[in-house]
């Protein structure tokens, strides 16, 4: 009995959820090339708003300033993250594993206006207390960033983690070598597209954030987000589209290079195994 | 010797444990008990804008517990008109996501396997865009003169143009639009994983396809279903920036109340009150949350 190949009420669901992630983007995407001020009169298509977008300076040193905490905090976060998931997967019964795994996932639901505001008071206080941080910024971005997306970070690579072959880990430690040289000889190799990936989601998650940035940060820094939502909050601009223009093409461009890095990576290790 | 000054010293093994333990200790547990601590404060015009709770002076400790802020934020009918808002604003959304996304996620994981990682990165591409520009982008589709209407005046459907923005409509589709990949994600994870056999047990002894969905299909997927909806609802109660951009003056959401306390009163112990509150509201679903995690970290260990 052969079937026939029709859509299923899920398929249709599936393309239509998709054209309602897509489209609004898309929009975005089309008024950027708007000769108007206004964004729903079409006015012709002209490039006037990217020109506008790369002369303002503003906007430009808060994109630098945000990517600069974006690395900083990807970088730190896939540490502690590693370190975090490596403990969770590798260690078994130990005082303070409860502790350490609620600690890890609560980030990840966490409202974000809470994280921000307990982040903040802990800076005062460490300011009353040690003297340190005197004004918040860059440095105290980068500690809330740091906190959070290391529980993104955990996440992947521990997923990952769990499907290395413990065999391998156990072969090399029999031949002599010690814990250390183990990791970062075998274990570190084996989970290496987890902790890029992890370092990617970081990445974009820091660059992303407005709301905890706003309640740590001080007068030296202001992050794009920040610069973004105080334009956005007086309405519609089309600086904005353009800005949200290449930013999506950024991420399309980076997703698609992910992609096919990682189908030629599943093509050659199909090859090696017999 | 050696040995014994060996045996005092943290093996390298607690090093790898404590350097994440203290991180998060210090950065994530420790601010949650200042917040309580400042919570139990007052407001004063100084820097920083509260009255300390533990003093020092003329050899007596003082501890100051100044209960106001809670029962301020009882007595005030903002707050729990607030506080109720935001729960049924993410609740709906919550639902929401969850009928739309279940089905897509269905989908993806009956679909070819190089097809589901294509569909994957489909669904995941726009929460690495920028949130602030995905919630933007509905201001210009929903607003009076927006694209949504403009398209439905056209085709015919309504006379008069519909009051989308600045409605709690405006901030579940907000609320619904951005996290939608958060829910599609663990319950495609789930889905995926769901053992083909059982389906066709139940189909071969004449169950019809609709009866296998709720019997087998749903229940083994509840798992996917409690993470996904945790995963949309918690963050959803505590949002500021859709009912910013989005909602209105009738808009009563929690977030955005604690966000006015603290940048425009510069209340800081009443912001502080009002987080702690929303935890405890929370304190359940981030355990449903949490415990489901584990159990996924034992299941695959």
């Amino acid at each position: 009995m052969v079937k026939l190949p029709k859509p299923g009420f899920s398929t249709i669901m599936l393309f239509l959820g998709l054209m309602f992630l897509y489209v609004p983007m898309l929009i975005l995407v089309i008024y950027s090339f708007n000769a108007s001020r206004l964004v729903t009169v079409w006015a012709g298509f002209s490039t006037h708003w990217y020109g506008e977008l790369l002369r303002d300076q503003q906007l430009m040193n808060a994109i630098w300033t945000s990517l600069k905490i974006a690395f900083y905090s990807a970088s730190m976060a896939v540490c502690i993250g590693t370190l975090a998931a490596f403990v969770m997967t590798r260690f078994h019964r130990f005082r303070g594993r409860t502790t350490l795994s609620s600690m890890i996932t609560a980030p990840l639901v966490m409202p974000e206006v809470i994280t921000g505001l307990s982040l903040l008071l802990l800076f005062v206080h460490m300011a009353q207390i040690i003297g340190w941080p005197q004004d918040r910024g860059v440095a105290t971005i980068w500690i809330a960033h740091t906190t959070f997306c290391s529980a993104y970070v955990a996440v992947v690579v521990s997923s990952r983690l769990r499907e290395v072959d413990l065999s391998i880990e156990e072969a090399a430690m029999d031949l002599g070598a010690t814990p250390f040289k183990t990791f970062f000889l075998i274990t570190l190799p084996m989970i290496a597209p987890a902790l890029a990936a992890g370092w990617l989601l970081a990445f974009t998650l820091s660059l992303d954030d407005l709301v905890i940035a706003s309640f740590v940060s001080g007068p030296g820094a202001t992050t794009l987000p920040m610069v973004v939502f105080s334009s956005v909050r007086l309405g519609v601009s089309p600086k904005v589209n353009a800005l949200a223009t290449l930013i999506i093409l950024a991420v399309s461009l980076a997703a698609f290079i992910a992609w096919y890095l990682l189908r030629r990576a599943e093509e050659r290790r199909k090859q090696t195994l017999p | 010797m050696i040995k014994v000054i060996k045996k005092y010293l943290p093996s390298g093994r607690s090093w790898v444990f404590s350097i994440p333990f203290i991180w998060l200790l210090l950065f994530f547990l420790l601010p949650f008990a200042l917040v309580l601590k400042i919570s139990f404060s007052s407001a004063v015009i100084a820097i920083p804008p509260y009255q300390p709770v533990v003093e020092f002076a003329d050899n007596t400790l003082t501890l100051i517990f100044n209960l106001g802020n809670y029962l301020f934020l009882a007595s005030d009918s903002l707050y729990i008109a607030a506080y109720w808002g935001s729960i049924k604003l993410a609740f709906i959304s919550t639902l929401v996501a969850l009928l739309i996304g279940y089905p897509m996620a269905y989908a993806m994981a009956k679909a070819k396997p190089s097809t589901q990682l294509v569909l994957l990165m489909l669904v995941m591409l726009p929460s690495w865009t920028s949130f602030l520009i995905r919630i933007y982008a509905w201001m210009g589709i929903l607003g009076q003169q927006g694209l949504l209407n403009s398209f439905l005046l056209w085709i015919g459907i309504i006379d008069t143009p519909l009051r989308l923005m600045n409605t709690n409509i405006a901030v579940v589709i907000g609320i619904v639009y951005a996290y939608l990949p958060f829910m599609i994600l663990p319950l495609y994870a789930n889905l995926v994983k769901l053992d083909r056999s059982l389906l066709e047990a139940a189909s071969d002894l004449g169950s019809r396809t609709i009866n296998t969905f709720w019997r087998v299909t749903l229940p083994l997927s509840k798992g996917g279903i409690i993470a996904g909806s945790m995963l949309v609802f918690i963050p959803a109660v505590g949002e500021f920036v859709i009912p910013e951009l989005l909602g209105g003056p009738g808009t009563l959401m929690i977030g955005k109340v604690l966000w006015e306390e603290f940048f425009n009163n510069r209340d800081w112990p009443v912001a502080s009150a009002l987080a702690i509150v929303m935890l405890l509201i929370l304190i359940i679903p981030i355990t449903l949350f949490h415990r489901y995690q584990s159990k996924e970290l034992e299941k695959n260990g």
